[in-house]
C-alpha cells in the first residue's frame, strides 16, 4: 500500500471524527448552559486525536523499516562482500535495492517463475524499462525479491496498526465531547505546539547544515590531513586519477580563499562608495520626481538574478574589456576575458543595491535633531552628511558593509560564468582566478562517487564558507542591532 | 547705546569680509552633489546597458525560420515491402529525411541526379524533421501516399543567415553557410516558402543538441512545480514561526538563538544550501537526483527566512489596540491572532512571499548541486521525474559554443526577466493598493 494512500486514509478517518463530533458538540448547545467549547473545537479535537498519533506512528515505522531492510539486506549478502570495505559492501546494498525496485515492475505472473541469472533476467527488466547496473550478480535475485517480500509485509502491517491507532483515536475523541469539556484549549494548546514547531525548523536548518557537512568534513580529513587543505598553496585535484588511489591531489586552500577575497575586495570597491553615495544622495538631495523613478531601478537591479549578471560578464563585458586592452596596448590584451577585474566589477554592480538599501535605511534612522542642529549652526548640506550624519551612522553602516561582503563571499554565478577555473596565485587583476564556490560547483557537478576525496573536499570548502559568513554575519547583525538600540 | 550701536556697525562695514571660506565650501557642496548624481548613473547606466545587450540579442530568439515544403508521402520511401500492417516498427524507422530532401530538390528545381548539387544541401534543414516527419505519419498514417504542405524547420546555421546574423561579406571558407545556400535561401525567400514564424518551440521542446529544436519546456515545468512547492511548505511554515516568535514566544535564550539564527540563514550563502540539499535530501534521505521535489525542497529552506522577516514585520506593523480589542471582547489569544491580527497582515505577508518566491526562481547555485543540470528531452510528469529549471538551462545553454545557442539563451533570459518583472511588480501594486497606514 503506498504512503500517501495511507496517509490518505488516516485523513479521512480524522474528517468522519470531525464531522461526527461536531454535530454531538452542536447538540450540546441545547441554550440553557453554554458548553465550554464551540462545535468546531469539538470537532477539531477529534480530528487531532485521530490523525496525530496515527500519522507520527505510521512515520517511525516507515522510518525503522528503511533501517531494518539496510540490516536485512546485509546479513542475506554473502560472507566475502560483507566483510569488504564500505565502499563495495555499500555498492552491493545499492545493486540488491535498484534491483528490488526494478523487481517491483514486472507481473505477478513473470515474478513466480523467475529466472535465477542476471543474464537472463536483464532482458525482462529491460522490456519494462529498467535499467540496471552490469555488475548485479546472480545470488542478489533471491536477496531482492525476499526483501520485496519483507518490505511489502512491514508496510501492511504498519499501515494496519497506523489505521487501528486511528480510529482508537477518532472514537476517543468524538467520546470526549462534553459540555465541560475544555476542547478549546486542547486544540490551542496543540496549534502552540504547532507554531513553535514551525519556528524550530529555522535551527534545524542550521544544525542540518553543520552536521551535513561536518560529517563529510571530517571523512574527507581522514584522507587528507588538514595542514594539505588549510596551508596547501595548491589546488589539483586530479579528476582524472580518481579511484585509481595510487596518485592522490593535493587540496591547498590557500589560492581559492586568495581568489574569493580577492575578487570580493575587487566588488566591494565598486559596491561601497557607489551604493554609499547614492544612498546619501537618494536620502538627502533627490527631488521627489527622481527618486519616484530610480528607487524602482534599483529594486530591478536587486531582483535580476546574478546568472544574468554571470552571463552578461562572459558574453559580453569580458569580450568587450579584452578587445579594448587589446586595441589600448596594440596588439596582444593584457586584460584575459575572464578576470578578476571583470568579475568583481559585475559582481561589484550586483552589490549596489545591496549596500544602497541597507544604508539609506541606516542614514534614515539618524534622529532628525541632529540634521537640524548641525544646518541651523550653518553647515551646508555635504558637511552635515560628512561630519554629522555619517559618523553617527557609522557602526552601523560598517554592519552594512560586512552583511554585503559576507555576501559577495558567498556569490557563486558570477564567479562560475566570469572569473575562471585554473586556481592561480597571483596579484594582477586582469588575470583569472578562481574562488572556493567555483570549485564547489565544479568538484560537485558531472558523475561523481561519493566517498571520494575529490567529491568530499566540496564539503570542507562548504564549511569553511559557512563559517567565514556566519562569523561575518553575525557580527555585522549584532553591530546593526546595537546601533539600532542607540538611537530608539 | 545707540552711538554705540551706530559705530559698532560702522566698524563692521568698514572691516572687509571675514573669510569663511564659504566659496571653497559651496563648491564642495556642489561636487559633492555631483558625486552623489555619478554613483546613480552608473547604476542607471549598467542596468540599461545590460538590459540593451541582453534584449538586442535575445529578441531574435523568438522567431524561428521555416520552410514550407510541398512533401509527398511516399509510400516507396517510407514503406518499401509494404509491411506497415504488421510491423509497427517500419513507420518508426523509415526515412523520412528522404522525403524531404526530395521535396527540396524538386522546389529548388536542381536535377535529381546532380549529386555534387544535392551534397551541398547537407545542413541546409534541421536534423528534426526525421521526428516531425514521423509524428505526421504516425499520428495519421493515411497521410501515406498523399502530398501535403509542411513547414519544416531551417538548420540553425541558416536561420542564423536569414536573420542576418552572419555576415555574408566574409569568404564561404570562413562561414558556416556556403554561397550556394544563401543563393538557394533567397531563392525560397522570394517566393515565399522560407519565411520567419514567432518560436512557439522554444516554449515547448525539451533539451536537444541542435538548436533549432531545443526549449525550455521542461524547465518550465521544473520551476512551476519548484514554485508550487516552495509556496506550500514555506508559506504556512513561515507564516506560523513567524506568529510564534512575533505573538507567543517569551524572551528567554532560545527565541533570542532562533532570531539570530534565521537572520543568519538568510544571509548564509545560498551554495550552501546547495550543499545540504545534496548531503540530507539525496544521499541521506536517498530522493532521486535531478528532480524538482528537491530542489522545491532547498529552496523553501533559502526562502523560509525572507519569508519570516517579511511576516514579522506585517505582524509587528499591526496596532496594538487591535489586540486590546479582540482580548477585551473575550477571544483567546489563538483567536485573536488567527482571526483578526493574520487577516490584517496578509498583504504584507502577501508582498513578501512574491518577492521571496522571485528570489528562488532565479536562483541557479543550489541547484547545480542537486543534478538539476542534466539533459532531459521529455517533460517530467511528476515532481520526482528528473527535470531542469528556468536558471539552469540558461547556465546550460551559456556553455554551449554555438551562436543560435547563445540567442535561445538570450532569449531564455528574457522570459525569465519578464516573469521577475510580473512577480515584483505585483508585489509593488498589491503593496500600495492594500497598504495601510495606522
Amino acid at each position: 500500500m503506498s504512503v500517501l494512500l495511507v496517509l490518505a486514509i488516516i485523513v479521512a478517518i480524522g474528517a468522519v471524527a470531525f464531522i461526527v463530533a461536531r454535530q454531538r458538540g452542536a447538540a450540546l448547545d441545547s441554550g440553557k448552559v453554554r458548553p465550554h467549547s464551540r462545535a468546531h473545537y469539538h470537532g477539531w479535537w477529534a480530528f487531532l486525536a485521530a490523525t496525530l498519533p496515527a500519522t507520527l506512528v505510521f512515520i517511525v515505522w516507515l522510518l525503522g523499516t528503511s533501517v531494518y531492510m539496510e540490516r536485512h539486506i546485509v546479513a542475506q549478502l554473502p560472507e566475502q562482500t560483507a566483510d569488504s570495505p564500505i565502499a563495495s559492501r555499500s555498492l552491493a546494498i545499492g545493486l540488491v535495492k535498484s534491483l528490488a525496485s526494478g523487481l517491483r515492475r514486472l507481473d505477478p505472473a513473470q515474478l513466480d517463475n523467475l529466472p535465477t541469472t542476471f543474464a537472463d533476467l536483464q532482458p525482462m527488466l529491460i522490456a519494462k524499462g529498467v535499467a540496471l547496473a552490469t555488475e548485479t550478480q546472480d545470488y542478489m535475485i533471491p536477496i531482492a525479491l525476499d526483501a520485496d517480500r519483507t518490505r511489502d509485509r512491514l508496510g501492511m502491517i504498519g499501515a494496519i496498526i497506523a489505521f487501528v491507532l486511528a480510529v482508537i483515536g477518532a472514537i476517543y475523541g468524538i467520546r470526549s465531547v462534553a459540555e465541560r469539556s475544555r476542547a478549546r484549549n486542547k486544540v490551542e494548546r496543540l496549534m502552540l505546539w504547532g507554531l513553535m514547531g514551525a519556528s524550530m525548523i529555522a535551527i534545524l536548518t542550521t544544525v542540518g547544515i553543520v552536521l551535513s557537512m561536518l560529517f563529510q568534513t571530517i571523512s574527507f580529513f581522514e584522507r587528507v590531513p588538514l595542514s594539505n587543505f588549510f596551508f596547501g598553496i595548491v589546488w589539483d585535484p586530479r579528476f582524472a586519477a580518481a579511484g585509481a588511489g595510487a596518485s592522490e591531489g593535493q587540496f591547498g586552500l590557500i589560492p581559492l580563499l586568495a581568489g574569493t577575497l580577492y575578487i570580493a575586495f575587487v566588488a566591494m570597491l565598486v559596491a561601497v562608495p557607489v551604493g554609499l553615495m547614492s544612498a546619501v544622495y537618494m536620502s538627502e538631495y533627490a527631488p521627489s520626481k527622481v527618486r519616484a523613478v530610480v528607487k524602482p531601478a534599483l529594486e530591478l537591479l536587486a531582483g535580476i538574478p546574478t546568472i544574468v549578471y554571470g552571463i552578461f560578464a562572459l558574453v559580453t563585458l569580458g569580450p568587450f574589456l579584452r578587445d579594448l586592452s587589446a586595441a589600448l596596448a596594440g596588439g596582444s590584451p593584457f586584460i584575459q576575458a575572464q578576470s578578476i577585474f571583470t568579475a568583481g566589477l559585475v559582481m561589484g554592480v550586483m552589490l549596489i543595491p545591496v549596500v544602497s538599501s541597507l544604508s539609506d535605511d541606516i542614514i534614515t534612522a539618524v534622529p532628525r535633531a541632529m540634521r537640524d542642529g548641525s544646518l541651523g549652526l550653518g553647515a551646508t548640506r555635504s558637511e552635515t552628511i560628512k561630519r554629522v550624519i555619517l559618523p553617527a551612522a557609522l557602526p552601523g553602516i560598517v554592519g552594512a558593509i560586512l552583511l554585503t561582503a559576507s555576501r559577495a563571499i558567498g556569490e557563486t554565478m558570477i564567479v562560475v560564468l566570469a572569473a575562471g577555473v585554473a586556481a592561480n596565485l597571483t596579484l594582477n587583476p586582469f588575470e583569472a582566478m578562481t574562488t572556493i564556490t567555483v570549485k564547489i560547483v565544479n568538484q560537485l557537478t558531472g558523475d561523481l562517487e561519493f566517498n571520494s576525496p575529490q567529491t568530499l573536499v566540496a564539503f570542507a570548502l562548504g564549511i569553511t564558507l559557512f563559517f567565514v559568513t556566519l562569523v561575518m554575519n553575525i557580527f555585522a547583525l549584532y553591530i546593526v542591532r546595537k546601533y539600532r538600540e542607540q538611537y530608539e | 547705546m545707540s552711538d554705540i550701536a551706530l559705530g559698532s556697525a560702522g566698524i563692521a562695514v568698514a572691516r572687509p569680509r571675514r573669510d569663511i571660506g564659504l566659496k571653497q565650501r559651496y563648491a564642495a557642496e556642489r561636487r559633492f552633489r555631483i558625486y552623489g548624481m555619478l554613483a546613480i548613473s552608473v547604476c542607471l547606466i549598467f542596468l540599461a546597458v545590460m538590459l540593451i545587450t541582453i534584449f538586442s540579442k535575445g529578441y531574435t530568439a523568438f522567431w524561428q525560420t521555416t520552410v514550407t515544403l510541398p512533401i509527398t508521402f511516399d509510400a516507396q520511401v517510407i514503406d518499401p515491402q509494404d509491411k506497415r500492417a504488421t510491423d509497427p516498427n517500419v513507420l518508426v524507422a523509415a526515412n523520412y529525411p528522404k522525403l524531404v530532401e526530395s521535396a527540396l530538390i524538386a522546389k529548388l528545381g536542381i536535377s535529381p541526379d546532380d549529386k555534387p548539387m544535392i551534397g551541398k544541401l547537407k545542413g541546409f534543414l534541421s536534423d528534426g524533421v526525421r521526428a516531425q516527419l514521423r509524428k505526421i505519419v504516425i499520428d495519421d498514417p493515411a497521410v501515406i501516399g498523399t502530398t501535403r504542405d509542411v513547414a519544416v524547420l531551417a538548420s540553425a546555421n541558416l536561420d542564423s543567415a536569414f536573420k542576418g546574423q552572419i555576415d555574408l561579406a566574409v569568404g564561404q571558407e570562413r562561414r558556416k553557410v556556403s554561397d550556394q545556400q544563401v543563393a538557394w535561401m533567397n531563392q525560397l525567400k522570394a517566393d515565399g516558402s522560407m519565411a520567419e514564424h514567432f518560436n512557439t518551440g522554444l516554449f515547448t521542446y525539451g533539451a536537444s543538441s541542435r538548436p533549432e529544436t531545443s526549449g525550455m519546456g521542461v524547465a518550465i515545468i521544473g520551476s512551476l512545480y519548484m514554485m508550487l512547492i516552495v509556496l506550500v511548505l514555506a508559506l504556512p511554515i513561515g507564516v506560523a514561526a513567524s506568529i510564534y516568535l512575533e505573538e507567543f514566544a517569551k524572551k528567554n535564550r532560545l527565541t533570542d538563538i532562533i532570531e539570530v539564527n534565521i537572520n543568519n540563514l538568510a544571509a548564509v550563502p545560498s551554495i550552501v544550501f546547495g550543499l545540504l540539499g545534496l548531503a540530507v535530501f539525496i544521499n541521506f534521505l536517498g530522493l532521486p537526483r535531478s528532480a524538482a521535489f528537491v530542489g522545491g525542497l532547498v529552496l523553501t529552506l533559502m526562502t523560509l527566512p525572507t519569508i519570516i522577516i517579511a511576516t514579522r514585520a506585517a505582524l509587528a506593523a499591526v496596532p496594538p489596540s487591535i489586540r486590546s480589542a479582540a482580548l477585551g471582547l473575550g477571544a483567546s489569544k489563538m483567536q485573536m491572532v488567527f482571526q483578526h491580527i493574520l487577516p490584517l497582515a496578509a498583504p504584507g505577508i502577501l508582498t513578501g512571499t512574491i518577492i521571496g518566491l522571485a528570489r528562488a526562481l532565479g536562483e541557479t547555485a543550489p541547484l547545480l548541486l542537486i543534478g538539476m543540470v542534466a539533459f532531459v528531452a521529455d517533460y517530467p510528469k511528476t515532481p520526482f521525474d528528473p527535470a531542469t529549471a528556468l536558471p539552469v538551462q540558461i547556465y546550460m545553454w551559456a556553455n554551449e559554443a554555438e551562436r543560435a545557442f547563445v540567442e535561445r539563451m538570450s532569449g531564455a533570459i528574457i522570459i525569465l526577466l519578464i516573469f521577475l518583472m510580473a512577480m515584483n511588480i505585483t508585489a509593488i501594486v498589491l503593496r500600495r493598493r492594500f497598504e495601510r497606514r495606522w
